[in-house]
């Protein structure tokens, strides 16, 4: 189990999917077969999984650092719409219907609609894109994302200019999502970005994961990744794209605002009220590593906040 | 001839068995392989809430003894005591070696700034002297009545733990507050039977008077 990755692993090395599934087989042909091996059942499953987008391209920002296994990227989730323990996504998002879907963009924008999935994605070419994922709570993965760049959608439906902010919303369907009958946090979740950080290159929005449709429990059909910022902004299974002037509510800051701010950077120097941001564990590694400021994006976003008390702007 | 001492013979080494269950189970899971994907964090929480499971345990063998007058119950309290204070021994060197791995510095840090670690480092010391006077020796050595006056700590103790566990959630508080609302019951027991004690022993008192 606790297993030291190795350092700097370039992303050409990183294991194709068939030596990865290949790995498994044999630990599971040379170890004790049928101790614990309840995951290792799901493998065939991830092999014949359908490709619902055509493959993506190389993106410029990938990390050259080793992936984490899609089984911790797939049993491991905070989303709490199925639950609030790390487990539950998996276990309870099985009668989820990620299709058909539709996204409705609408506010401050010249082409509002209501999209099908299919047709809102179509327009781009997905790229993958290997991003570090940092959780508030003081873990991180490596994450091999597909998708396409929000900035890319934000062009097609055209804001005006009175739009200074986006605010996205979450489905909301307690039959299929049982956590939502629970108020743990106010239904439907929703998170917002400023404009010039959701036309960031970096901002994603997610449609797969290793190559594969995301699965259910990551936020199925689209999701949104903010590799900069705390995972929680990475609002999941998208409905509504709001073009709007002032700063909208998000879901965290409703729920403790002393604790989650709207900007939610990733930030070693100012700590959660509760538990230190500076260090965090990688999943798969033993002992934990610094926390970079940014995420260790830097260069690509500390300019949008010069001149921003980011204690303050937490 | 003695009577076959059943309770101590059998139940006890069952019950002791039974207590180590959790550990088997962290054990096995490293084992077979079958932490999540963060296994030190596992291992902190399995440890973290079985010692707040042992201490209501034990608060609950007193209520027990005098509900179902099943007098041997007295007997497993202070094994089951010493067995919240190794899930809180194992939980406490889990934080120290396993997630920190001897970064004093930032554990002091923590103990210092973080309230929820404050109070469980807290009521892991208060835990300490209770388990060094469990042997017969020290309680004779010194005193029933002190012994017991020390022993009551563990209610601070049981405290401690549920507001460590309630102030670590990010946001669905309903399992601490079951911790909790345990809690209150057993000491709302507490407080009935001295309260029934005193106002029979005013009872008495004031019998004794009118019969002068």
């Amino acid at each position: 189990m606790l297993l030291r990755r190795g350092g700097n692993l370039k992303s050409s090395e990183i294991t194709p999917e068939l030596l990865y599934v290949n790995r498994r087989q044999f630990i599971r042909s040379t170890s004790f077969a049928g101790l614990g091996l309840a995951y290792e059942f799901l493998l065939p499953e991830f092999l014949s999984g359908q490709d619902r987008w055509p493959r993506g391209r190389k993106g410029p920002f990938d990390t050259d650092e080793d992936p984490n296994s899609y089984k911790d990227i797939t049993t491991y989730n905070n989303f709490y719409e199925f639950g609030v323990d790390k487990s539950d996504p998996a276990e309870n998002s099985a009668a989820f219907r990620p299709k058909p879907w539709t996204v409705r963009v609408e506010g401050e924008v010249k082409k509002p609609a209501t999209y099908n999935l299919e047709d809102l994605v179509k327009p781009y070419r997905l790229e993958d894109r290997i991003y570090r994922m940092r959780c508030v709570e003081g873990w991180s993965m490596v994450i091999p994302w597909r998708g396409f760049p929000l900035a890319d959608l934000i062009r097609k439906v055209e804001p005006t200019s009175r739009a200074k902010f986006v605010a996205f919303e979450t489905l909301f369907r307690p039959e299929e999502m049982p956590g939502q009958k629970r108020s743990v946090l106010q239904w439907p979740y929703v998170e917002g970005l400023r404009m010039d950080e959701a036309l960031n290159p970096l901002t994603l929005l997610a449609v797969g994961l290793y190559g594969k449709d995301l699965a259910n429990q990551n936020g199925a059909p689209m999701r949104l990744v903010v590799p900069w910022k705390y995972g929680f902004k990475g609002i999941k299974s998208i409905v509504k794209i709001r073009f709007v002037q002032s700063q909208p509510p998000t879901t965290w800051n409703i729920s403790a605002p002393e604790e989650y701010g709207f900007y939610s950077n990733v930030n070693p120097e100012v700590d959660h009220p509760r538990w230190s941001q500076k260090s965090e564990r990688r999943i798969g590694e033993f002992f934990r590593r610094k926390t970079l400021m940014f995420n260790g994006y830097a260069d690509q976003v500390a300019s949008m906040y010069s001149g921003m008390d980011l204690k303050r702007n937490f | 001839m003695k009577r076959f001492q059943w309770e101590k013979r059998i139940l006890k080494p069952a019950v002791f068995a039974l207590a180590l269950a959790p550990l088997l189970g962290l054990l096995w899971k490293a084992y077979a392989g079958t932490f999540s994907a963060n296994p030190i964090k596992d291992v902190t929480e399995e440890t973290g809430i079985w010692t707040l499971r042992f201490l209501l345990i034990t608060l609950a063998v007193t209520p027990l003894r005098s509900i179902t007058r099943w007098s041997p119950a007295g007997t497993f309290r202070r094994m089951l005591g010493l067995f919240a204070f190794f899930y809180g021994f194992l939980h406490f060197t889990t934080y120290v070696y396993l997630d920190q791995f001897f970064a004093f510095d930032e554990i002091l840090r923590d103990i210092a700034k973080r309230p929820f670690i404050t109070v469980g480092f807290a009521a892991f010391v208060l835990m300490i002297p209770l388990a060094l006077t469990s042997p017969n020796r020290v309680v004779r050595w010194i005193g029933g009545k002190r012994w017991k006056a020390l022993h009551r700590t563990v209610y601070v103790v049981a405290l401690g733990g549920v507001i460590h566990y309630l102030w670590l959630v990010k946001a669905d508080t309903s399992r601490p507050l079951l911790y909790g609302t345990a809690l209150v019951i057993l000491l709302l027991f507490r407080l009935w039977t001295f309260l029934k004690s005193r106002r029979f022993s005013v009872k008495a008192a004031a019998g004794l008077n009118a019969n002068a």
